[in-house]
């Protein structure tokens, strides 16, 4: 069952078509990787799932985009909810200047759940669906910026887990990390998809190949080929992207 | 030693001469003013300096007490009128306004950082001063007035500093609460402006400098009245009114005395930015 579906979708900035024509569905609970070479609209096209491309000047939408049958590009729709719905794991991880505990309860209080207890559950169940609640558990007011890259990831995880979204987006979430960490994020996603939609870029064909269900390859703006990762991997039907998968260029 | 060599120890040794003078001047005139004005405290009594309540110069009665609350009264007035205004300003700069509007607006406010004193001085008698007087009473010539021509003097400092600071906040922060459902303004007092704190608190403690510090336009406002101010609509003299109005006929005790009163705006000005300080470092460890 598809819970995303893109249709026609052009996106511009001023004059600079970074998005063409993509029409493609996502699958509910399974992960999808956008891959191809950098500058080609991967991260921009993610972003269009949560509307973050509002916040850059100057750019143009057009097409569609209904994400559980709702266009949020519609003139109705409640920005607010569709973020809380679509969450989103950056680059570098990018945990707030605050304590542990005020990051992971921070999309509480913005959704106006202030009770105490609630927060506290919601705290552990969080951290502990992240497997950092015994890294963290006994320092929770030290400041999220003491911690290692990649507990820092993990702890965003945990704070867009707390706002209950449906679908989680990661913009090459493993690009500042590690082997030994990646290996450790990607375990997590295996785990984390029984109860999200995954959507992630990634620059590295190998995590595509080792993660995804799914996968697509973006070129120039043009979604070349969407399909089973298996498919795409093993028999390309595109010859643009069996030469980047067979690294004759990108 | 090769000839580079020798330029590179040449232009070391030029720079750190050029940074000692400049100490050194800093040294010279703290000395300066420490030893014309030490002699006459002692003499008289530092409580006498501090907690005396008539200022007769000629007549051996220097207390400033009068002057130490109207310099700190005109002060706090300054930050309650340029804190709010010059944050929300600021907020507004960089949080909510397209990029070109700050593009026009903040060299604007720098600008205003070049107007000189008496000229806010002269605004101030010309527009402030009758205003208060015919609507709230008074002279006119008032803690109330000072204070707001001061917010308005600060108001530069405090809005170009804090927008630095606000600016200097990672982009990725906001799009993580963002991203989150924050609304623009719940990232702002949720996460920016806690990112900020330590450039915010420096622009307070500059904007304070130069309020505390402000001489020219305060006497021609304030009133100079040598008593403690009861109501914002009371008269005052500050510290810097006190020394600027007198220095020019005064001489003997009455001199040393004007020292004195540098003496205690040194202090009172190493008191405030040693809390100030303290209080950003203590938000930088946090």
């Amino acid at each position: 069952m598809s819970i995303i579906e893109v249709n026609k979708l052009n996106l511009f900035y001023g004059n600079f078509q970074a998005l063409k024509e993509i029409t493609l569905r996502i699958e509910k609970q399974k992960i999808t990787a956008l891959i191809g070479p950098s500058g080609c609209g991967k991260s921009t096209f993610l972003r269009t799932l949560n509307r973050m491309n509002d916040l850059i000047d100057d750019v143009r939408i057009s097409g569609s985009v209904k994400i559980s049958g709702n266009d949020i590009y519609g003139s109705d729709v409640d920005l607010l909810a569709l973020r809380k719905k679509v969450g989103m794991v950056f680059q570098r991880p990018n945990p707030f200047p605050l304590s542990i505990y005020d990051n992971v309860v921070y999309g509480l209080r913005v959704h106006g759940i202030l009770d105490k207890k609630i927060m506290e559950q919601k705290l552990q169940w969080s951290l502990e669906s992240v497997h950092l609640w015994d890294e963290v558990k006994d320092k929770l007011d030290q400041n999220a910026l003491t911690l290692s890259g990649e507990q820092q990831q993990r702890l965003c995880i945990a704070r867009l887990a707390v706002v209950e979204p449906e679908v989680l987006l990661m913009d090459e979430p493993c690009s500042a990390l590690d082997p030994m960490s990646t290996a450790k994020i990607e375990d997590l996603m295996y785990e984390l998809k029984k109860q999200y939609t995954i959507i992630i870029v990634t620059h590295n064909m190998q995590q595509a190949a080792r993660v995804s269900e799914y996968t697509g390859y973006f070129l120039l703006g043009e979604l070349v080929e969407f399909g089973e990762t298996n498919q795409i991997f093993t028999s390309p039907k595109d010859s643009r992207t069996e030469d980047y998968l067979t690294g004759r260029f990108g | 030693m090769t000839t580079l060599e020798r330029n590179e120890k040449l232009i070391q040794l030029a720079l750190l001469m050029i940074a000692l003078s400049a100490i050194s001047i800093l040294a010279i005139i703290t000395l300066f003013i420490f030893k014309e004005g030490m002699p006459i405290m002692f003499k008289y009594g530092v409580n006498k300096f501090l907690f005396g309540l008539d200022w007769y110069p000629t007549e051996q009665s220097f207390g400033l007490l009068p002057m130490i609350i109207g310099s700190l009264a005109v002060t706090a007035g300054s930050l309650i009128i340029g804190i709010p205004f010059g944050l929300a300003c600021a907020i507004f700069l960089t949080e909510f306004s397209s990029l070109r509007l700050r593009q026009i607006i903040k060299p604007i406010i720098e600008l205003l950082a070049g107007i000189p004193s008496v000229v806010y001085g002269f605004m101030g008698v010309i527009i402030l001063v009758p205003f208060i007087r015919e609507h709230l009473g008074g002279s006119g010539l008032s803690v109330l007035a000072a204070s707001i021509i001061l917010g308005i003097m600060i108001l530069p400092t405090i809005i170009s500093i804090s927008i630095d600071s606000l600016q200097a906040v990672p982009r990725s922060y906001r799009e993580g609460s963002i991203a989150l459902g924050a609304t623009k303004w719940q990232t702002t007092k949720m996460v920016t402006l806690p990112s900020a704190k330590s450039g915010i608190i420096a622009s307070i403690i500059l904007g304070m400098g130069r309020a505390i510090g402000e001489t020219m336009a305060v006497i021609m406002i304030a009133g100079n009245a040598v008593s403690i101010p009861h109501s914002v609509l009371d008269p005052v003299r500050t510290l810097t009114s006190n020394i600027a109005l007198e220095m020019g006929y005064a001489s003997g005790e009455h001199r040393q005395a004007l020292f004195a009163t540098g003496v205690i705006l040194f202090i009172i000005i190493m008191i405030l930015n040693t809390i100030a300080n303290a209080t950003a470092a203590k938000q930088r460890t946090k």
